[in-house]
């Protein structure tokens, strides 16, 4: 019954969001230079407003506030980003009462950067050598590969491996796929055996994109000035046609993610895997809970043998807002959020967030076993993920329009309307079109 | 957006179908057989479709999350709704009480004194002459048309201005204008509060106020209710505003709480259940409320149709 107050919320959040950004991409965008902006330590005791829907991260700031007394964070809460907080943050900057602090995941940071909405913070005490606290890729999602810029800190990741029914494949003597063209012969003998090999979700475009940033390609690129799409490039290209195949050939089931016929899916046995994100973890456990003891998890399949590449979904980081009256004390407090072991254990248990500082991958709660899962470590083997994940990969500043007009592609595709590639190419014309309606640069 | 409320109505119109045959006048028209059944498996249809989510909604609401997915959605699995109620009154401190009292605070508050001035001002545009009155009238009749959804952005960009912003005011304030309670109050005033009795209540010494009070909102009273239920409803079910005023978790609504979690559902997958039970809870005040007045409303909303 929420589905329609949902999209009646979003058609509107998108009208807004075409009306507010037209105006201020008009003026701003020509200003939106790299130079990092002076940080200074406030001279009194600062109170900051921190935006978040991590459940939970209240008991998390009140650690916080209770050992920096002059810097006291109040925590303020709203639906998931792209359910209506983004479209918040925009309003607020608009109306220039923003908070200090936001989570912002990776896949939006673009947009909020070429709307003139994150400060940098590079010149901050500690952020520019934090760099190497985090994993590698994470650093190149909040700084977009300028130098001397730091947009954001990195908070969560969410690497992509291979969760799979090991008592199934073993039952029926099939060989976990270590590569792709592996993985399409199991499908075969998983097909034949009765069941899916996996669901390809046609909702579920982040996830499409993280097996294309594992096959090294890029969706976005940005020289400084001008930006360039490219979502029919070769490699999304393979990754389209690979998959065309699977559904064409009925390999695959087609539910739309986060239904619940897709949790009946898993938990019935009827799909028998899922190369997704380190967070997965827990919706397997809550969709398909009388699968328990059943699962275990193995390196996403590679396009070469013997390949170490891994595809991300997901992530978020916390940025510090234009507008911020105190960008020291703000910076201060985003990497204590995510990079203090206290902090982050605590974002872990209550919230299952997959650190993306690397001391936050060995924490104790990750190097436990799961029984849902065996008894397996699982997080080793997303810890491996974790480091393999290439930096290249960038988001678009529009990518809420972009997914769903994937997504629209993608919907017609799995029912037999065209393909995954047309899809693409479909949404690389609109992607384009979306941006010049916003007045952002892009090369063509 | 007013998921909850198509419930009642169904009932409603049943009700007064069933009522509106039950007297065998000589001169009620003789109905065929045939066109009554029809009617009535009409009836029938669009009762079963305003019920059917309800009902999958309260079976939903017993299951436990495993069998949730599981287990036949329209029929019953092991009864879990009372401990599935205490799960979602104790996750977070009891967060989702907070909302529903938020919720009727807004909605109740807020219903009951747009009401009051919808009743005022209906009245005065009924009962005074004065210059621009049609003028006035007219453009509160433009107000119904405008939704609250588009006023949202721009009353927010307002209420940063004056720091109001993410307070219990900036929910309230604009629950508490209501033009189709204007429009509607002024028909009924016209209709039912004759000249004469204020005209009489004057002559005995009583002030405008309360020849207001005492004798027109007495009179007025099926459209006052009609009025309130209506203002309930549509600040009950309205979720954009809270959505965009509101970022501290204290203040929202039980909509805009519920939405939230459902839109984490991704990432936290044991909301779903705190979700469907919640959303369960949340129309129960609803329900009453309308059973409670449905007899009021549908004589209001038929004396001002006629006129």
């Amino acid at each position: 019954m929420h589905t329609p107050k949902r999209l009646g919320a979003i058609a509107l959040l998108a009208t807004t969001a075409i009306v507010l950004s037209g105006c201020s991409s008009a003026g701003d965008s020509e200003d939106s230079g790299s130079a990092a902006a002076s940080c200074e330590p406030a001279t009194e005791a600062v109170e900051l407003t921190f935006t978040s829907w991590i459940p939970g991260i209240e008991e998390v700031v009140d650690v916080w506030n209770a050992e920096n007394p002059d810097i006291q964070v109040t925590v303020q809460t709203g639906p998931n980003g792209n359910s209506g907080t983004y479209q918040n943050f925009f309003t607020q900057l608009e109306a220039g009462n923003a908070p200090d602090l936001g989570q912002i995941e990776y896949d939006a940071l673009p947009n909020f950067r070429v709307q003139d909405g994150l400060v940098n913070i590079a010149d901050c005490a500690g952020v520019a050598d934090a760099q190497e606290d985090f994993v590698d890729w994470t650093w190149s999602q909040v700084s977009f590969g300028e130098e001397d810029s730091v947009y954001a800190i990195p908070q969560d990741s969410g690497p992509m491996a291979l969760f799979y029914r090991s008592d199934l494949f073993e039952a029926n003597n099939i060989a976990v796929p270590t590569t792709w063209e592996e993985f399409a012969t199991a499908a075969e003998q998983v097909r034949a055996a009765g069941g899916y090999i996996t669901n390809f979700s046609q909702n579920d475009v982040n996830q499409f994109a993280g097996l294309v940033w594992q096959a090294e390609g890029s969706w976005f690129e940005n020289d400084g000035t001008n930006w360039t799409v490219d979502l029919t490039g070769d490699e999304s290209t393979t990754v389209a046609d690979y998959w065309q195949d699977l559904i064409d050939r009925d390999l695959v089931s087609t539910y739309p993610g986060w239904t619940t016929e897709w949790d009946n899916a898993y938990n019935t046995g009827e799909v028998w895997s899922w190369n997704s994100a380190a967070w997965g973890a827990n919706s397997i456990i809550s969709g398909a809970p009388s699968t328990a003891g059943n699962w275990s998890v193995a390196a996403s399949p590679q396009w070469e043998a013997g390949g170490e590449s891994s595809g991300n979904w997901g992530g978020s980081s916390t940025a510090v807002f234009t507008g911020s009256e105190h960008p020291y004390e703000a910076a201060q407090f985003a990497m204590w959020l995510n990079t203090s072991d206290e902090s982050l254990t605590m974002l872990n248990e209550s919230a299952q967030i997959y650190p993306a500082a690397v001391a936050g991958l060995e924490l104790p709660s990750l190097a436990a076993g799961v029984d849902f899962y065996g008894g397996q470590a699982i997080y080793d083997v997303f810890s491996e993920a974790s480091g393999q994940v290439s930096s290249d990969f960038v988001w678009g500043p529009t990518m809420t329009q972009t997914y769903n007009d994937v997504s629209d592609g993608f919907k017609a595709a799995v029912s037999g309307t065209g393909t995954l590639s047309e899809a693409l190419e479909s949404a690389q014309t609109s992607t384009i079109d979306a941006l010049k309606a916003q007045s952002i640069p892009v090369a063509e | 957006m007013s998921a909850p409320t198509p419930a009642p109505t169904p009932v409603a119109t049943r009700r007064s179908a069933l009522r509106s045959s039950a007297p065998k006048g000589d001169f009620a028209p003789k109905e065929s057989p045939l066109s009554k059944a029809g009617a009535m498996i009409v009836m029938l249809i669009f009762t079963l479709y305003f019920l059917i989510p309800i009902w999958w909604l309260f079976i939903a609401g017993t299951k436990s999350s495993d069998q949730f997915t599981s287990t036949n959605p329209l029929w019953f699995a092991d009864f879990n709704l009372f401990e599935n109620i205490g799960a979602l009154v104790a996750y977070r401190d009891g967060v989702f009480l907070r909302w529903m009292l938020n919720s009727l605070a807004y909605a109740g508050g807020g219903a009951l004194l747009a009401t009051l001035i919808a009743a005022m001002c209906g009245y005065a545009l009924a009962k005074y002459r004065f210059p621009g009155r049609e003028v006035i009238f007219n453009v509160v009749l433009g107000g119904v048309l405008v939704p609250a959804t588009a006023l949202a952005l721009p009353l927010f960009l307002i209420f940063s201005q004056v720091s109001l912003t993410n307070t219990f005011w900036a929910v309230f304030l604009p629950s508490l204008v209501s033009p189709f309670g204007v429009y509607l109050t002024r028909i009924f005033a016209a209709a039912s509060v004759p000249d004469e009795l204020i005209e009489a209540a004057r002559l005995d010494g009583a002030g405008e106020i309360r020849s207001f009070f005492t004798v027109a909102v007495k009179l007025m009273f099926p459209s006052l209710v009609t009025v309130f239920l209506f203002q309930f409803v549509a600040i009950w079910n309205n979720f954009f505003l809270p959505l965009v005023m509101l970022r501290d978790e204290v203040l929202f609504p039980v909509t805009l709480g519920l939405y939230g979690w459902n839109s984490q559902v991704n990432q936290i997958p044991e909301l779903r259940g705190y979700v469907l039970i919640g959303a369960l809870l949340s129309i129960i005040p609803l329900i009453i409320i309308f059973l409670l007045l449905q007899r009021f409303w549908r004589n209001g909303l038929g004396a001002g149709s006629v006129k």
